[in-house]
């Protein structure tokens, strides 16, 4: 029996390689030094998806909202063997906090309207909230399964799911339609297909365009440029290139309830963490540094 | 949603599992006491259960002033849906001005669907909890005796302070170890308010078939040496590197959070602000960046010895001894060098 898969993902900035020349010196991160990435435990929750199908049958949409530049993990799920990727983006989304953003991606689920499960990752690695994948549960009227390790049984309209509890490991059981989201060590996700890399390596969405355009013909005029995203847009709609972009209206969105005006929770003050550089003796991690090292900890008594 | 109530009381779900509270529920007693000293009202702790009436007392002494039980047999395990059911339909019913809950797997698990029921604010894995008079930037109005809900973001690095001003209950979720216990006042009078709540079937469609328990047996506070890895030690495979030195030395073994997130190790092994909090005379931090929250745990061991491949982790700025290298090419290095030490001896 096929099921069909929803899976929610986000590009992030990479937090867990940052370093002090990421922080500006007013104290903020400056988000443009860190390098975007696929938002870890998607992957995983994508490759959850994946092994789903290949298990059963059915299909996996992947969606996610962001700005233009977010079509880039759009074309890695591609690569991994998506069936179908579509991104959210409209201003009026910017600022969105857990709420607004389960609001939002609840919409367009209802917007693509036929699923199974719809699986998330856990958490992302620049809020570690974990809220989105309940809130958007929530806001669909479906069950959560939060923090799969593993897929037991699907039979049926019956699910059956390891969670990963963080004190040990339950599982449980329910009916579909299910969210779910999905933990880090749950699976190894699986590498890009080259095949099939090459051949949404020129997919974009219609909002990456003008930037590209204009960056490739930096003496144009307006008119110019808007003649050759067009061009380029009836191009890729040819041959099938074209990724699919929705904003609000689009995905029938209340706006009272994105962005800012539908985030109950604002940011009233951002303090970086100073980091502080001290004096530290440096030791080679040559076999004759440590050797010294584990010297001078035993003469000092550290070690006994 | 609610609309500001100042006369709303400050609630703590108590959480248990098997009839034990969960000791950040106790922590959290006792913060919202702090809390609700500086509103004037009262504290209650919110706790659905099968057959836990006895647990009320405890929830007393440790701060709440009293407790809504909702007692009923088909809350015997904590399931989503029916839990929400609970907290959302008393939420309505008596319009709190806070509601907390431990970020435990349970934790963080209801509070996100309570709050998008009731479309409320809801803060994740707040290491801080103020009351304050905040301005609102936008339109200058001022907001009184507002919950500072302060936590760390962006893996860390920087400290963000979240208001909720006026889509109230103010809410969130609040990092086991964090808040200190108060001393039980065995005194205080216990309150017990009966709540019975209406639960549809359809919201205990998610079943408990099989569960596993794996107890907490580390002893890191009375450790002499810890040897502690962190993501980068890459794998739980690698993660045995860790266990060597650490058997090797004759230390206890600790871990950063991404280690314990990554599966290498169980969260009992973790050390950090949301862990354990140690001093041990020699901290061995291999492949930890070193995030602030895992720094509060341990810069005040008598020695830290770094080893890390970025030579700008912040892990270096609390450490006396720094190794910039592999980990895994350093750790047997040292094992070895520790054998050869025994072997001479």
């Amino acid at each position: 029996m096929p099921y069909d898969s929803i899976v929610c993902v986000k590009q992030v900035p990479d937090t867990a390689n940052i370093t002090a020349e990421a922080m500006k010196a007013d104290g903020t991160v400056n988000r443009a030094a860190l390098p975007a990435i696929f938002n870890p435990e998607d992957l995983n929750a994508v490759e959850a998806a994946l092994d789903l199908r290949d298990r059963f049958g059915g299909t996996v949409t992947v969606i996610t909202m962001g700005p233009p530049k977010a079509a880039e993990i759009l074309r890695d799920c591609l690569g991994r063997g998506a069936d179908r990727a579509i991104l959210i983006t409209d201003r009026r989304a910017a600022a969105s906090d857990t709420l607004a953003t389960g609001y939002i991606l609840s919409q367009a689920i209802r917007t693509i309207g036929r699923y199974d499960v719809v699986f998330c990752g856990r958490q992302a690695i620049d809020g570690d909230t974990a809220q989105v994948g309940p809130q958007c549960a929530e806001k669909l009227e479906i069950p959560q399964i939060t923090y799969l390790e593993n897929l037991e049984a699907l039979q049926g309209r019956t699910i059956r799911v390891k969670r990963n509890t963080g004190h040990g490991w339950e599982i449980v059981e329910g009916p579909l339609p299910v969210m779910i989201t999905v933990v880090g060590t749950a699976n190894q996700p699986r590498p890009c297909a080259a095949k099939r890399v090459t051949r949404w390596k020129k997919a974009r969405v219609p909002a990456e365009l003008p930037g590209e355009v204009k960056a490739a013909m930096p003496a144009a005029s307006d008119a110019e440029v808007q003649a050759e995203v067009q061009r380029r847009t009836e191009v890729l709609q040819q041959r099938g290139l074209l990724l699919e972009q929705w904003d609000l209206d689009k995905i029938g969105a209340d706006l009272q309830r994105c962005g800012l005006a539908g985030s109950p929770t604002k940011v009233y003050r951002v303090q970086s963490i100073v980091l502080t550089k001290e004096g530290y003796s440096e030791i080679p991690a040559s076999e004759e540094g440590v050797r010294k090292l584990i010297q001078e900890l035993v003469v000092d008594r550290t070690l006994g | 949603m609610i609309d500001v109530n100042r006369q709303g009381e400050v609630w703590v779900f108590a959480e248990q599992e098997d009839g034990v509270l969960h000791d950040v529920s106790l922590e959290l007693c006792g913060k919202a006491r702090e809390l609700a000293g500086i509103l004037r009202v009262p504290v209650a702790a919110v706790l659905p259960g099968a057959n836990v009436r006895n647990l009320a007392s405890r929830l007393i002494q440790l701060g709440a002033d009293k407790v809504y039980l909702v007692d009923d047999p088909r809350l015997a395990h904590y399931q989503t849906l029916s839990y929400a059911r609970v907290l959302t339909t008393l939420v309505d019913k008596h319009r709190p001005q806070i509601a907390l809950f431990g970020a435990t797997a349970i934790g963080r698990d209801l509070a996100p669907r309570v709050a998008s029921t009731l479309r409320a604010g809801l803060t994740a894995d707040c290491t801080d909890l103020q009351i304050a008079d905040v301005t609102d930037p936008r339109d200058k109005k001022l907001h009184e005796k507002l919950l500072l809900q302060i936590r760390p973001a962006f893996g860390g690095n920087i400290i963000a302070t979240i208001v909720n001003y006026d889509q109230w209950p103010q809410m969130a979720t609040v990092r086991e170890g964090v808040m200190s216990m108060l001393d039980p006042d065995l005194a205080r009078p216990v309150q017990i308010v009966e709540e019975k709540i209406e639960i549809d079937q359809a919201e205990l469609a998610i079943q408990l078939i099989q569960q596993h328990v794996e107890p907490r047996k580390v002893n890191l506070k009375g450790a002499r040496v810890i040897v502690a890895g962190g993501g980068g030690v890459g794998s739980k495979a690698d993660f045995r590197l860790i266990h060597e030195l650490a058997g090797v030395i004759g230390g206890a073994v600790g871990a950063s959070r991404a280690a314990v997130d990554s599966g290498f190790i169980g969260k009992e092994h973790q050390v950090g602000q949301t862990g354990t909090t140690v001093r041990p005379a020699l901290y061995i931090a291999a492949g930890i960046s070193g995030a602030v929250q895992h720094r509060a745990g341990m810069e005040e061991s008598a020695k830290i010895i770094a080893i890390n491949r970025d030579p700008q982790a912040p892990i270096f700025s609390v450490a006396h001894y720094g190794i910039v290298g592999d980990l895994k090419k350093v750790i047997p290095m040292m094992i070895k060098s520790l054998k050869e030490r025994h072997g001479a001896c």
